[in-house]
């Protein structure tokens, strides 16, 4: 019961703050909008057991694009270009666009019947998903050592690799954005540099 | 009634449709910055309940940290060009953005 409740508090909130992204104009409460949809999502992914992922999503979404999503407002939105009008029409045509295609995307999963998928389950298999608890599983997933049974399931080599390889790719891929952003931001002054050649 | 699967899956189609309307009708460029980030989300909460109600297991949750690490990085990228964009243009709206139209 509890359970349910919370699913639909966090549910309206993350649904509605997703929405008010759109429907808002002001960019700042756009921004706020989208804290509570994250925020909302994370406790969503707590509910379905996921507490790694949910910590993650608060650390990362939360506290580190929004931050970085702030700052962006912070840095562009002066005056006159916090907002920026879209007309009646183009509202309308966006509402209508995206109405379809919810409903689309509504009607594929509810026409879709689960129990007779075969690896579909009601109830989690092992009582780590049930109760939580996946960080160490998901850490050795990610060295390459599968934490569940799954050893020898699949025939062996091959399939049990784990994620050793994306998570290094992944890493590798942080590094050179971050470079990347360091070098895409920084301060460039026409100014300057047009003066250098006087100053020196 | 119980939550099931459709219950998630509908609020990350939700959460999906807003960011691509976001995405396609905004002319603020953070905003499209932020109708990418709720396209992700939306994603990544369908990963994490087919995790939970398949036999997926472990694996729809690595793939969205997967998911969670390239929308910071992608966030990172997207906002250093909008900052540059600013500097060049003094505005962010992303139609004043033509000057590579042939």
């Amino acid at each position: 019961m509890t359970e349910q409740t919370l699913f639909w508090i966090f549910a309206i909130l993350a649904g509605g703050g997703a929405i008010g992204v759109v429907i808002l104009q002001d960019i700042v409460r756009m921004a706020f909008s989208l804290i509570i949809s994250l925020g909302s999502t994370a406790g969503l992914f707590f509910l379905l057991g996921a507490d790694f992922v949910a910590a993650t999503q608060l650390l990362v979404y939360v506290g580190g694009t929004l931050v970085l999503l702030i700052f962006g407002v912070m840095l562009t939105a002066s005056g006159p270009f916090r907002r920026i009008r879209m007309s009646t029409g183009e509202t309308l045509l966006g509402a209508a666009v995206g109405l379809l295609f919810f409903s689309v995307i509504a009607f594929t999963v509810l026409s879709v019947n689960w129990q007779a998928v075969p690896s579909y389950r009601e109830v989690a298999g092992s009582p780590s998903k049930q109760t939580g608890n996946t960080s160490r599983a998901i850490g050795l997933r990610l060295v390459g050592i599968p934490a569940d049974s799954t050893i020898g399931l699949h025939g062996g080599r091959g399939s049990n690799t784990g994620y050793l390889l994306p998570f290094e790719i992944v890493s590798v891929h942080l590094l050179v954005v971050l470079v990347g952003a360091a070098y895409l931001a920084r301060a460039k002054r026409r100014e300057s540099t047009d003066a250098e050649p006087e100053d020196a | 009634m119980d939550i099931g699967l459709n219950d998630y899956l509908l609020i990350g189609a939700v959460m999906f449709v807003s960011g691509v309307v976001c995405m396609a009708t905004k002319r603020n460029g953070i905003a499209v910055l932020m109708g990418v980030e709720l396209v992700l989300n939306g994603a990544n909460i369908n990963f994490v309940a087919f995790a939970r109600y398949t036999n997926l297991g472990l694996d729809g949750q690595v793939v969205s940290l997967f998911v969670i690490v390239l929308a910071a990085a992608e966030a990172a990228v997207a906002l250093a060009i909008a900052l540059n964009f600013y500097n060049n243009h003094q505005t962010i709206d992303i139609d004043q953005g033509n000057r590579l139209k042939g």
